[in-house]
């Protein structure tokens, strides 16, 4: 999906150590796209960690990053092989 | 198509004490997340980090320190702040920040911040704001709001609490500000401009406490009170700091509300001393 | 004991023959054995030893701050000291009490600081501008839990000037907080001072860790049994903190970290007391009865001691240069060979009751209590001499 002909947004590669996570659920609660929901599984500590709903939708904001009081997510630069200019991100 | 991949870290941790995690704050504290947003601005604003210090006192944020890779310091309660000052006066290349609660500072460490301040002594203080005691239990702090219920206030508060930046502001602080935990890119936004400047600078980040302020007072888990804090919080930048009361589940005012220059201590004394002793005085320290 | 020795910064020694009193002394040891950062507060009779630092620091070079109260001043010191400067407070009574929360963090912390307190009369208010030696047992015993101190206690100005560079050299070399127990007779007393030049004056370093940076253990101790110490802003990223902690300096918080971290801070001590115990004995061989004494006591002693030898009794003399540790088996020896050991204090029985501890009853221990306010009567003094050897 392009837009103005070749710029294609920055998407986001979501890591989540399921095992650090408490399952508060700021992440699912802010991230702007909901692209996380929490899961029906339990991680070792009884929690439910967070998976990834819409994968798609991720737009590298990295607000799930920054939010975390655990540190158990983060969000990479998904590399893509199609053609067109990418926006860079303003960090 | 994807490659093979190398496990990546989340970049925070190039920061962080990994070999102690997991911390020992409960889900949905907001403590977490004020260290991230410091993370975020020690690594925008380039610091060298081996010329930052963090000392914290006693409590639930007072345990920051300890999961900093930083050079640290966990001291007494309430007595980190007198502790920085010997720190960067001993040292005063080094950055120091000052990383506890609002028990700890404004609770059995208030004189020493006012102290600070009225000196405009070069610190950052970072105030993590919960209403309480956590750590301890949840008794009722110096910063609890009128009607909330705490340990030792089981029938609900009735002291009048602290109005931090207004008690800060008298005392002479010349960059003060208030934030929720939520209120992410802009607590790393001021901490950032607090880094970059020399004095006595003074941030209140307000945050949910799961366990215990928000399960005493039935206000929903840590995401329930992150959300109230920051949907019932109004940014005015420049506020008089008289207006900044906070009343039980009222208005929150956050913004930075003072930011001026004033000469540090070691530039007071250095100037004063100089003018006096004229070529007897050797300036003290790399005051930049 | 691997010991860096060097000479004093000439800056700070004021060569010379003066005439000051002991608080001017405090300072000006201080000044010499290289103190360069003090955190006072202004407490009756102490305040002399502020006033003068803050008058010579900015000659000298370093900082003088006047704290908000003695709980500041502390811990500002600790601080100073892990900044890497040598530190050094003064106080009397009340403001040695309010220390004491933070005299623990020093000792679990492992920081070299040294701490004077000019003793008044107490407790509480009690009377500011008259003398006393009442905190010796506070400095010892002062914070909770357990741990180890050094404390001295000089008779004169000299000994003021004298013991408190010794205090920064055993400061430093058993990272540990050293206190100067002197008080306000001798604090208030006027005499020759005779300052020494800078060649002559022996600073102990402090000891600095100089291996790899990821490398360094903040409590890992070397095989004197002190751990190598850093300063903040060198790129360690080391981590110390006032609960039990692992050699790392991160907090372990069960028994057997707290059995090896306090035993650690008792052993640091007395395994070396030997090194550190320093009195002086007079016509002890052969006495009937000893006169143990320290402080402004020892000098009023003296003349108890003189009337009483030409009496024709058998008298010698102890007089303690380092009150704590106490010379336990120094006095466990001689409580064998004499009839009576008398301890003079101008308190209520203080190291009396450690003497009395360490003869293990084989000879007679005699107290002479002066509850404050003055020195002695030498004539009490001789009166219980005899009556310890009847």
């Amino acid at each position: 999906m392009t837009y103005f002909g070749d710029l294609k947004p920055i998407k986001g590669e979501i890591h989540i150590e399921k095992e650090r996570c408490k399952g508060c659920g700021f992440c699912v609660e802010y991230c702007p796209r909901e692209v996380l929901e929490l899961s029906d599984e339990f991680n070792k500590k009884g929690y439910h960690p967070p998976y990834i709903k819409n994968e798609d939708n991720c737009c590298y904001c990295q607000l799930c990053e920054t939010i975390c009081p655990e540190f158990a997510i983060f969000v990479t630069i998904k590399k893509e092989e199609d053609e067109g200019e990418k926006v860079q991100s303003r960090s | 198509m994807t490659e093979k991949k190398q496990p990546q870290r989340n970049p925070v941790e190039r920061i962080l004490r990994m070999d102690r995690m997991p911390h020992i704050w409960c889900p949905g504290c907001g403590i977490g997340t004020v260290v991230t947003s410091f993370a975020e601005a020690l690594r925008k604003e380039e610091t060298d980090l081996d010329n930052i210090v963090v000392v914290s006192g006693i409590g639930c944020t007072g345990r920051v320190a300890g999961y900093m890779k930083l050079d640290s310091f966990h001291t007494t309660h309430g007595r980190a702040i007198p502790f920085a000052t010997g720190l960067k006066l001993a040292n005063p290349k080094t950055k120091i920040v000052v990383f506890s609660g609002d028990g700890d500072i404004a609770g059995i460490g208030g004189n020493h911040l006012i102290h600070a301040a009225r000196r405009n002594m070069d610190m950052l203080v970072i105030l993590v704001n919960n209403f309480n005691y956590a750590m301890t239990g949840g008794q009722v702090a110096a910063t609890t709001p009128i009607d909330a219920n705490a340990s030792t206030a089981p029938f609900g508060n009735f002291e009048y609490p602290f109005n931090l930046p207004h008690l800060v502001a008298s005392a002479g602080g010349t960059y003060i500000a208030r934030w929720t935990a939520l209120h992410l890119r802009r607590v790393t936004k001021s901490i950032q401009e607090a880094l970059h400047r020399r004095g006595f600078s003074f941030i209140e980040v307000i945050t949910p406490c799961t366990t215990l302020y928000a399960r005493r007072n039935r206000l929903g888990d840590g995401l329930n009170l992150l959300k109230y804090y920051y949907d019932n919080s109004e940014i005015q930048h420049n506020a008089d700091t008289k207006d900044l009361d906070i009343t039980y589940q009222g208005k929150l005012i956050v913004g930075k509300f003072v930011d001026k220059e004033k000469p540090t201590f070691l530039d007071a004394m250095n100037q004063h001393l100089s003018k006096v002793l004229g070529d007897k005085y050797t300036p003290y320290g790399e005051v930049k | 004991m691997k010991v860096k020795k060097s000479k004093a910064d000439p800056k700070g020694v004021l060569t010379g023959s003066h005439f000051m009193d002991g608080d001017y002394a405090l300072a000006e040891g201080a000044l010499a054995a290289g103190c360069r950062f003090f955190g006072g507060y202004p407490i009756t009779p102490s305040t002399e030893t502020a006033e003068r630092f803050s008058e010579r620091i900015p000659v000298v070079g370093g900082v003088f701050i006047q704290m908000e109260d003695e709980l500041g001043s502390i811990a500002s010191l600790i601080g100073a000291a892990w900044g890497g400067l040598k530190a050094m407070t003064v106080t009397s009574g009340p403001g040695f009490s309010l220390m004491q929360e933070n005299i623990g963090l020093a000792c679990m912390l492992e920081t070299p600081l040294v701490i004077a307190n000019v003793q008044r009369g107490g407790p509480s208010t009690g009377l500011p501008t008259l003398t006393s030696q009442q905190d010796m047992m506070q400095a010892r015993w002062g914070s909770h839990g357990d741990y180890e101190i050094i404390a001295l206690s000089p008779d004169s100005p000299q000994e003021c000037f004298d013991m408190t560079i010794k205090a920064f050299n055993l400061s430093e070399l058993f990272r540990v907080p050293v206190f100067v127990m002197t008080d306000e007779c001798v604090g208030h007393m006027h005499e020759k001072v005779v300052i020494p030049p800078a060649e002559e004056i022996e600073i102990v370093e402090r000891k600095w860790y100089k291996g790899p940076k990821d490398k360094y253990l903040p409590y890992k101790c070397d095989s004197d049994g002190v751990p190598f110490m850093v300063k903040t802003g060198q790129g360690y990223r080391f981590h110390t903190t006032g609960l039990t902690h692992d050699e790392r300096g991160y907090p372990l918080l069960n028994a057997e970290c707290q059995k090896i971290n306090v035993q650690h801070l008792i052993d640091k001590i007395k395994n070396n007391a030997d090194k550190i115990i320093e009195m002086e004995e007079e016509q002890i061989d052969g006495a009937e009865v000893i006169v143990l004494s320290y402080g402004i006591t020892s000098r009023v002693a003296f003349r108890a001691v003189q009337q009483a030898r030409k009496e024709g009794i058998k008298t010698g003399t102890i007089r303690l240069i380092t009150v704590w540790p106490f010379p336990e088996k120094k006095i466990e020896e001689l409580a064998k060979k004499v009839k009576a050991i008398v301890v003079p204090e101008i308190n209520a029985g203080q190291v009396f009751l450690e003497v009395d501890r360490c003869s293990r009853n084989k000879c007679k221990v005699v107290s002479v209590p002066h509850l404050g306010g003055w020195v002695h009567n030498p004539d009490d003094i001789f009166k219980a001499i005899k009556e310890a050897v009847k």
